[in-house]
């Protein structure tokens, strides 16, 4: 696949292997400044894995990746927020015994009091960036209706409303690349379509966002351009419409049966 | 009743010594998620040192150089968080239960060294002649025993604001996305070995003058005082107290020291002399018995983690419907 240029995020030719089983075997991939892309596939296709790697948890045993032009293969998964990537995980992971709102203050990047040195000594510093960090968390709460939740913990919430503070947290670093694992699973519908239309938001204020979901409706709904793995490989690729009726895909999903 | 008076300051005294003791490790464990087994070797080595710096200088052993007595605390706590920060540069990778493993062995070390190291602590020996706080008003045992309580309240106080101070900020914050999910924190740009390292390293600095107080008011230090039976005692502490909770780790310690000096004494005056060593692990079973009752009854502890969580408030109606709503 040709590299798209001037890509925000681009993959070329990871490989990751687990116990001699290749997860992901040369596998390139792009997006491009604005796009709201869909990885689909079908289980154990290397989705998720695909995804570690671009996150920065999983070093890759093969290939490069780039993010705004740089280099980042290497970098553990605590630089990427800083370079403007955020992501959430399938099965979402909230701090627990923390507020929804301690949970969102937690993606702030750059903070002054998140230093030993600043918590301790630079306390005006401090104080001003949390309070700016404060009012950004509770911008964010409201745009993704979780501000009636605020004080609660987060243990409390649901599954799709540790979806949603997922998001919040990330949004917390104004992320110029989202990557948005399985938003779609286990939501119920009213609330699917609210994540749905933030995400429409966000992408429509410029933010990129790469999607991994298997609610086929969704893909079709949101994603311009799609890229099916199977295997650890890239199947096929194009509008949602036309690649989910290209045999090689149906026989991916459905078996040879089909 | 003057007897009395006194004995309550003293007893309250030494509490308080376990006191920061259990603010040190609330901060590595409560708050971070740091499974420091080798409690006793940290404190060992802030008495030590502290001992080391303050005594006057004697023969066959290193020192002592006289040194005032703040110098001595300060620098047993700076000596034993250094000590953190080493074994946490090597260790702090490890995951929790590899993480206990390796503080436990360090803290045996540090306590056979203190053992055989005879030219630098004294052996077997220990250390005497350690420099009691208003050593001069002995004469007068209540204001004695209450000017030695009020330096032990001003030290706890001290550490519980600067530590309070510091779990309240954006970096204690870290410190419990950490604990809570270490995967998620880094996502979100935290470096787990960086923060790790700062909790674990201040947590021994303060462990450090919790030891080096002990041995000030006890006035002599040797190496059985630093088995892992401390290290239990002060893990107890935290247990009952309430971990994650600075006030639950100083309440704790008190409750903690309470039966353990109450079933001491329970001890020494129920059983007949050649029976006492024996009896004396009856306070280790004592000790035992509130860890299990504290754990079934209140298993956060006395006072459990509030105050980091808001109180819930009166929640308005949910703009979105939540009707059907399954868990992921």
């Amino acid at each position: 696949m040709e590299t798209i240029r001037g890509a925000v995020l681009s993959a070329h030719g990871l490989c990751r292997s687990f116990q001699g089983n290749r997860a992901v075997d040369d596998m390139s991939l792009s997006l491009a400044p604005g796009e709201l892309l869909g990885l689909i596939g079908p289980n154990g296709a290397g989705k998720t894995t695909m995804f570690n790697m671009l996150a920065g948890s999983l070093q890759p045993s093969a290939g490069r990746i780039e993010l705004m032009g740089s280099d980042v293969t290497a970098e553990g998964a605590e630089k990427r927020l800083g370079r403007g990537l955020g992501r959430t995980f399938q099965i979402p992971r909230p701090f627990p015994r923390m507020s929804v709102l301690e949970n969102v203050l937690c993606g702030a990047q750059k903070q002054s009091g998140e230093s030993v040195f600043g918590a301790a000594f630079r306390i005006g510093a401090s104080r001003r960036d949390e309070a700016r960090a404060l009012e950004k968390a509770r911008h964010i709460l409201d745009f993704l209706l979780l501000s009636y939740l605020t004080d609660q913990p987060a243990s409390v919430l649901s599954g799709g409303q540790r979806k949603l503070l997922e998001l919040a947290r990330i949004l917390m670093a104004d992320p110029k690349v989202i990557l948005l694992d399985e938003p779609a699973a286990g939501v119920n519908p009213s609330l699917l379509e609210q994540i749905m239309a933030r995400i429409v938001d966000l992408n429509t204020q410029g933010v990129s966002i790469l999607l991994i979901e298997h609610n086929m409706d969704m893909v079709a709904r949101l994603c311009s351009r799609v890229v099916v793995m199977a295997l650890g490989r890239e199947l096929a690729q194009g509008a949602p419409d036309a690649v989910i009726r290209e045999p090689e895909v149906v026989r991916a999903y459905l078996g040879d049966a089909a | 009743m003057i007897d009395l008076l006194s004995y309550a300051a003293f007893f309250l005294t030494m509490a308080l010594t376990y006191a920061v003791i259990c603010l040190g490790l609330n901060l590595q464990w409560g708050q971070t998620g740091l499974f420091n087994v080798g409690v006793a070797g940290f404190v060992a080595v802030g008495a030590y040192v502290s001992a080391i710096l303050t005594t006057p200088p004697i023969e066959g052993r290193l020192g002592g150089f006289e040194l005032p007595m703040i110098f001595g605390w300060l620098g047993g706590g700076l000596a034993a968080g250094l000590l953190c920060l080493a074994i946490g540069a090597l260790t702090l990778r490890l995951r929790s239960d590899y993480l206990a493993i390796a503080t436990f062995g360090a803290a045996v070390v540090i306590q056979l060294a203190l053992l055989n190291l005879e030219g630098l602590t004294g052996g077997p020996f220990g250390v005497g002649f350690i420099p009691r706080p208003f050593g001069a008003l002995q004469g007068d045992a209540d204001l004695f025993a209450l000017s030695n309580l009020s330096v032990m309240i001003v030290t706890v106080l001290i550490c519980y604001l600067a530590l309070e101070h510091l779990v309240r900020s954006p970096w204690g914050r870290v410190l419990r996305a950490l604990r809570e999910d270490e995967t998620a924190a880094r996502a979100l740009g935290k470096n787990p070995v960086t923060y790790r390292l700062q909790a674990f390293a201040i947590g021994g600095f303060v462990m450090g003058i919790g030891g080096a107080a002990q041995g000030h008011f006890i006035g002599f230090i040797a190496p059985d005082n630093y088995l892992p039976i401390l290290t239990f005692q002060v893990w107890t502490m935290l247990i009952v107290g309430g971990s994650g909770n600075m006030r639950g780790a100083i309440l704790g310690a008190v409750l903690v020291w309470a039966i353990w000096a109450v079933s001491g004494s329970a001890v020494s005056a129920l059983f007949p002399t050649e029976q006492q060593a024996r009896a004396a692990s009856l306070q280790i079973v004592m000790i035992g018995v509130a860890l299990c009752a504290v754990l079934l009854l209140r298993p956060r502890g006395l006072l459990g983690e509030a105050g980091t969580l808001r109180r819930a408030k009166t929640r308005t109606a949910p703009k979105i419907s939540e009707g059907t709503e399954t868990n992921a």
